[in-house]
């Protein structure tokens, strides 16, 4: 086969355009991290999730142990009915607490697994009861200044 | 098929859109010969090669081409048919990105899987054939318009068709180079046994090199002959293209309205003659 | 009587068009059905690719770089008002990946390859090559079009991944080495916040439609143009502003479908 100097500059640019894909998928997107092998599912039931995404975070101790695959809204008990994939490396007990948090004041909602003490673990497909629901701010702030009008009346 | 005609042309019809162009044209084109067709320009003569080539559909009438008929053929067939035809465009044509070498290489690599050594030598062949051997590495834009024209023709010549058709060679060339492709067309019809249809207007360069000549105007064939019933013709509308005269029974003027009704007015035809 | 010339006028210029969207989609057709040649003779397409791909790297390199450092100098500007500025990394990295890599690219690649692209098929046209190649019995659509088709849309996926890490390679000079966010959390912020599927991936099929899109409309404008000197520079006219609008409602459809929140 005749070589040309063309062959060579495609095969440049081809390179670089796959080191390029890669350095997206690899180093930007962090493929290694967001695809865990192997996975299993729990899910939870919240009052409320506030602002909690799909594909948002599921920590423990502050470290990312899975992901949030689907929200639904129960009909019949009117709760939020979260789903999470977790990776496989990381089994907890079977009275694991989840509780909905926010990163700094106004950053994005997580959930917090907080281990128990019971010796059984969860597997696949278990619910997870002891649930908080997300801290709603507006909530917040009005309760604080119900309480404050509250006491206002009183000392008068 | 041993028919002494390579080309039956029987009652043929073209039209552009509702535009008659070809009105019932017959043609019978022997094997081996030269044959030119001539007439004014825009009369069809280029509309007859692409019919010929089964670039056009025909309205109607049929052109059988070694016994196959051109207007019934599909794609496939019209290009099954193609490979034995070569064609001459008007200026050439020549692929502007590929080398003189690369442009008669063309057919032969599209067309065949010989090994490259092979195909350089039939290459240099065709190329010495029309003299320019020596032009092979020049790019067309380094080319004159008369040696373009000869690069082209070698890559007509390339697959060794039986039918040549020149769409006309002549044009915008000077008289040297012109007679060099005159004596090349007659020169690579006899070496390679094939049929020539040549479509010009160049009446005086074709009587010298032809062997049979068609006039077509309005979309007929209103003549033919040898160059030689053709110098000698007394119709007038071969004396009127022989001697070049401006006006004849081929017309000067596009058919239209009385002059004076055009310059003055529906109420001018009254004073016509006054 | 009232004359509706601008009405007619309005309407024969809608049929027209509809009528050469129907052409260009029989020309996208035919394209895909002739493409053995173009795929079995691989020099063919590897020719287009150098003529789409190699010789759209500068511009597409430099301006990639050019958009790293601004998106980076405004990024930062927005963020700090917020004391976010350690999220450079990820407003840089998405806004590249999702958005400006593939359209900023695509836009280029549209007024670099595909004007030539158009221009050489378009004088090929006019020149009677496309003809002359017809009788030879080589079909243009196998032997010219489809390589040049080809080549537009292997080359467009690199060059909107090259821009997009030139970008970020802009957005870090700026941020990290000009402003001094911390290297560390430029980068694990961006890892964190960016999806492989989810950003990565979608970016990459927003330039596949776009390289495909681009390449369809210079190799049909270049096709259909008229075979006169004026109709090919309007091809190429046609092919860079038809191409440009393409690709920005394409965007539009394409990010309606892949960013939608979960209900």
């Amino acid at each position: 086969m005749k070589r040309t100097t063309l062959d060579l500059w495609v095969g440049l640019f081809v390179t670089a355009g796959i080191a390029a894909l890669l350095f997206l998928s690899l180093k930007v997107g962090g493929f290694s991290s967001a695809h865990m092998k192997e996975t299993y599912s729990l899910s939870a039931r919240f009052d409320n999730i506030g602002g909690l995404k799909v594909r948002g975070p599921v920590k423990s101790a502050g470290v990312v142990v899975g992901r949030v695959t689907d929200i639904r809204f129960d009909p019949e008990t009117y709760e939020a009915l979260v789903e999470m994939r977790i990776d496989a490396r990381y089994r907890f007990p079977g009275d694991t607490f989840a509780s909905i948090y926010t990163s700094g004041l106004l950053g994005d909602q997580y959930i917090g697994l907080e281990p128990g003490g019971d010796g059984k673990k969860l597997v696949t497909g278990d619910v997870i009861v002891k649930t908080q629901s997300a801290v709603v701010l507006e909530k917040l702030v009005s309760q604080f200044l119900f309480d404050r009008a509250a006491k206002g009346q009183d000392s008068k | 098929m041993s028919d002494d005609f390579l080309i039956r042309i029987e009652n043929l019809q073209f039209a552009y859109d509702a535009r008659p162009v070809l009105q019932g044209i017959d043609m019978r084109i022997p094997r081996g010969g030269i044959v030119a067709i001539m007439g004014g320009s825009g009369c069809g003569k280029t509309t007859l090669l692409r019919c010929i080539g089964g670039q056009l559909k025909p309205a109607g009438g049929s052109i059988r081409v070694h016994g196959v008929t051109v207007n019934n053929l599909d794609q496939a067939g019209i290009y099954a048919l193609r490979r034995h035809m070569g064609m001459l465009f008007q200026f050439g044509a020549l692929f502007t990105d590929l080398s003189v070498f690369d442009n008669v290489a063309f057919p032969l690599r599209e067309h065949t899987d010989l090994p490259e050594s092979l195909i350089r030598d039939l290459v240099l062949m065709k190329l010495e054939a029309v003299g320019l051997r020596g032009a092979r590495d020049r790019m067309p834009a380094e080319l004159s318009g008369g040696m373009a024209r000869r690069v082209a023709l070698a890559r007509a010549v390339a697959l060794d068709p039986a039918l040549i058709m020149y769409d006309e060679p002549f044009t915008g060339l000077d008289p040297i180079s012109l007679g060099i492709i005159g004596q090349l067309i007659r020169r690579l019809n006899s070496a390679l046994g094939a049929t020539s249809i040549m479509v010009t207007h160049d009446i005086q360069e074709s009587l010298l090199i032809v062997d049979y000549i068609y006039f077509i105007a309005a979309g007929k064939v209103v003549a033919e002959g040898t160059p030689d019933d053709i110098r000698r013709s007394d119709d007038p509308f071969v004396r009127q293209f022989v001697r070049a005269e401006a006006d004849g029974p081929a017309p000067f003027h596009v058919p239209s309205e009385n002059f004076a009704v055009d310059l003055f007015g529906a109420d001018a035809r009254g004073m016509q003659y006054a | 009587m009232p004359d509706f010339a601008f009405l007619r006028r309005l309407g024969g210029n809608t049929v027209d068009r509809l009528w050469r969207l129907g052409v260009a989609s029989r020309f996208f057709v035919a394209i895909l059905l002739n493409s053995g040649t173009a795929l079995r003779r691989y020099p063919l397409t590897f020719r287009e690719i150098w003529f789409s791909g190699v010789l759209s790297l500068v511009i597409i390199l430099v301006s990639g770089l050019f958009v790293g450092l601004v998106l980076g100098m405004q990024g930062y500007e927005i963020l700090t008002r917020y004391g976010s500025d350690t999220a450079l990394g990820v407003m840089v990295a998405l806004s590249l990946l999702r958005e400006l890599g593939p359209v900023i690219a695509g836009l280029l690649f549209a007024s670099r390859a595909g004007s030539a692209i158009a221009a050489e098929i378009g004088l090929m046209k006019a020149t009677e090559q496309l003809k002359a190649m017809d009788m030879m019995a080589v079909d243009p659509v196998a032997r010219v079009v489809a390589p040049r088709f080809w080549g537009g849309v292997i080359s467009m996926p690199f060059l909107a991944a090259l821009f997009s890490c030139m970008g970020i390679f802009g957005g870090w000079l700026i941020g990290v080495v000009m402003i001094g966010v911390d290297e560390g959390v430029f980068w694990s912020q961006m890892q964190a916040a960016v999806d492989f599927r989810h950003d990565v991936l979608n970016g990459v099929i927003k330039s596949v439609v776009f390289g495909v899109a681009v390449s369809l409309i210079a190799v049909f404008e270049g096709y259909d143009s008229e075979p006169t000197a004026e109709g090919v520079s309007r091809a190429i006219t046609r092919a860079v502003v038809t191409s440009a609008l393409a690709i920005l409602a394409l965007d539009f459809v394409l990010t309606s479908f892949m960013f939608r929140e979960s209900p």
